[in-house]
């Protein structure tokens, strides 16, 4: 029974960290600050809910790629308003604007009656793949393990390409690399979309893990909330997130147990203190900031002492 | 035909009137120096053709196009480049991928995506950095670098994209004199296939590598010819009271 209790808190942080990921792909690694990363996620959990609801249709075939283009289309949508014009905008607008898209998200989910208003949907039917259902528990584990990884993966494939290099450029120089020639803007957009997606899928898992979708999906709690995760495991390294998510979750987890009256209180002020204080998060505790930024597409190169060696003999 | 035409220029800051109806006229493989006391309207001159502020009046064109309300990227991609007054390397970035970042700024996103430019632009980010005497170090950080060698980082990641026309403000500041020395041969072997424009307050430095020189002063032209032809201006002389 404890067990089983695990592997389902367990399978909630793996979700909760895809979502986490999604967001350090576009604070921590191109400089967009989104308070809006729950209005995907919820809103690919609605989507597929209502899917299931309303044309039986549970096939984890469906359920998941509709859940990643459902993030991927809105939030190609409102990062075309915030982010295209003439001018760049600045973080405080594409913040204000993110927030206030996962705000109105909420206030529509709690009072429309089709999304069943404040008690959600409600009983969804289990994810299915030919003959097997994909119920709480192990099975469900290692779906969402293998998700996490392969997006992990692509996401790293992308913040270490060219194209990261580009959005590096973005985050800490957005009007210099104007001057160079680069479609900032679009660039921003395209990695948008792409957290948007990740997003989305991250909803489409959640609602059906718990069988159910209410208001708190879209909200701007659960938004905030995946901003101080990212914040507290590090932003700007892939990991970063993933750590913060689980070590919240887990704190949360055990001082529930140890002290249930203060444990939100507890669990607040840590927070506080860690992001305040560290700014690279818990993963700036054990890598250096070299490290964290990395190097960008050149994987296939000689190493680096053999490149300066050739560079020698060229100056 | 000239490469630059800037004709009738106005930028009026509120009451500011920072560039009153400025001519410039910059040919092919030119190097043309603008020299004028502070707040003569140099910088201003140089942000309203790069495109980092719009002119409240007059036409620029380049290279025959008028570009006088064209973005930084549209300006970007006919081919001129600028390096600000501030120095503005990322400096958390090696050197190698400050140079990177500026070589690989017109390709599409997805070959961007794939890295599919890295192998064939790592020869010509090698050979930039050669040639401004940076190989050595290109694994390091840029903010490791000597205010000097950011500056020489600045100017190779301004060349990366072959530029036609290449605007420097104030290039050497806070440079030694040998450091100087270097950047004006560094900047020589380019007036092969760019012109160049040079804000500078270093008047040795800009007499020895430019041809035709514009003073400012209170952002109006007080004269514009050769070297030769601007020392012995009495107008520029009546401003300046150094000798040019």
């Amino acid at each position: 029974m404890l067990e089983d209790y695990l592997t389902i808190f367990v399978t909630r942080v793996l979700i909760l960290a895809l979502l986490a990921l999604s967001f350090d792909l576009i604070w921590g690694y191109s400089g967009i600050m989104s308070f809006g990363q729950a209005l995907f996620f919820g809103a690919a959990g609605y989507g597929v809910a209502l899917v299931a609801r309303d044309l039986g249709v549970a096939s984890i075939f469906v359920v998941l790629p509709a859940a990643l283009a459902m993030g991927l289309v809105l939030s190609l949508a409102l990062g075309a308003f915030l982010l295209l014009g003439r001018h760049p905008p600045t973080t405080i607008f594409i913040a204000l604007g993110t927030l206030t898209g996962s705000y109105v998200a909420d206030r529509l989910a709690r009072s429309w009656y089709y999304l069943g208003g404040q008690n959600g949907i409600p009983s969804l039917p289990p994810m299915t793949a030919g003959g097997y259902e994909f119920a709480e528990g192990r099975l469900y584990y290692y779906l969402a393990f293998s998700v996490l990884a392969i997006v992990y993966l692509v996401c790293r494939f992308v913040v270490r390409s060219q194209f990261g290099l580009a959005l590096a450029g973005a985050r800490d120089r957005e009007t210099r690399i104007l001057f160079f020639g680069y479609q900032a803007q679009k660039l921003k957009l395209t990695v948008f979309s792409l957290s948007g997606a990740i997003a989305g899928l991250a909803g489409g898992l959640y609602a059906f893990h718990d069988g159910f979708v209410g208001p708190n999906m879209v909200g701007v709690v659960l938004s905030t909330q995946i901003v101080l995760y990212a914040l507290l495991g590090g932003v700007g390294t892939l990991i970063g997130p993933v750590i913060g998510v689980v070590v919240t979750e887990s704190a949360g987890f055990w001082l529930a147990d140890s002290f249930p009256k203060i444990w939100p209180i507890i669990l607040g002020l840590l927070l506080l203190v860690v992001t305040l204080f560290w700014p690279t998060g818990l993963i700036g505790l054990v890598v250096s900031e070299q490290e964290r930024i990395g190097s960008f597409g050149r994987s296939s190169l000689p190493p680096r002492h053999a490149d300066t060696g050739v560079s020698n003999g060229t100056a | 035909m000239a490469l630059l035409e800037v004709r009738g220029l106005t930028k009026v800051f509120g009451r500011l009137v920072a560039l009153g109806g400025v001519d410039l006229t910059v040919g092919e493989n030119e190097f043309h120096g603008l020299i004028g006391p502070n707040g003569s309207g140099k910088s201003t001159l140089m942000k309203c053709v790069a495109g980092a502020e719009l002119p409240t009046q007059g036409t620029i064109r380049f290279a025959g196009c008028d570009i006088t309300a064209a973005t930084p990227v549209g300006r970007a991609r006919a081919g001129l480049s600028l390096k600000f007054q501030i120095t503005s390397v990322l400096p958390a970035l090696t050197v190698y991928d400050n140079v990177l970042l500026a070589l690989q700024a017109q390709s599409s996103i997805a070959s961007l995506i794939f890295s599919r430019t890295r192998g064939s632009l790592h020869e010509h980010v090698m050979h930039l950095l050669a040639q401004f005497h940076l190989a050595q170090r290109c694994w390091e950080p840029a903010a490791a670098l000597s205010h000097g060698h950011q500056q020489w980082l600045e100017i190779a990641m301004t060349l990366a994209c072959k530029p036609h026309l290449l605007l420097l403000d104030e290039p050497t500041a806070g440079m030694s004199l040998e450091e100087r020395r270097i950047t004006g041969e560094l900047l020589m072997p380019i007036k092969r296939h760019c012109s160049l424009v040079i804000v500078e307050h270093d008047l040795d430095f800009i007499r020895n590598i430019c041809d035709v020189l514009t003073v400012l002063d209170q952002g109006k032209v007080i004269d514009s010819g050769t070297v030769g032809h601007i020392q012995s201006s009495r107008k520029v002389q009546e401003v300046y009271l150094i000798r040019v």
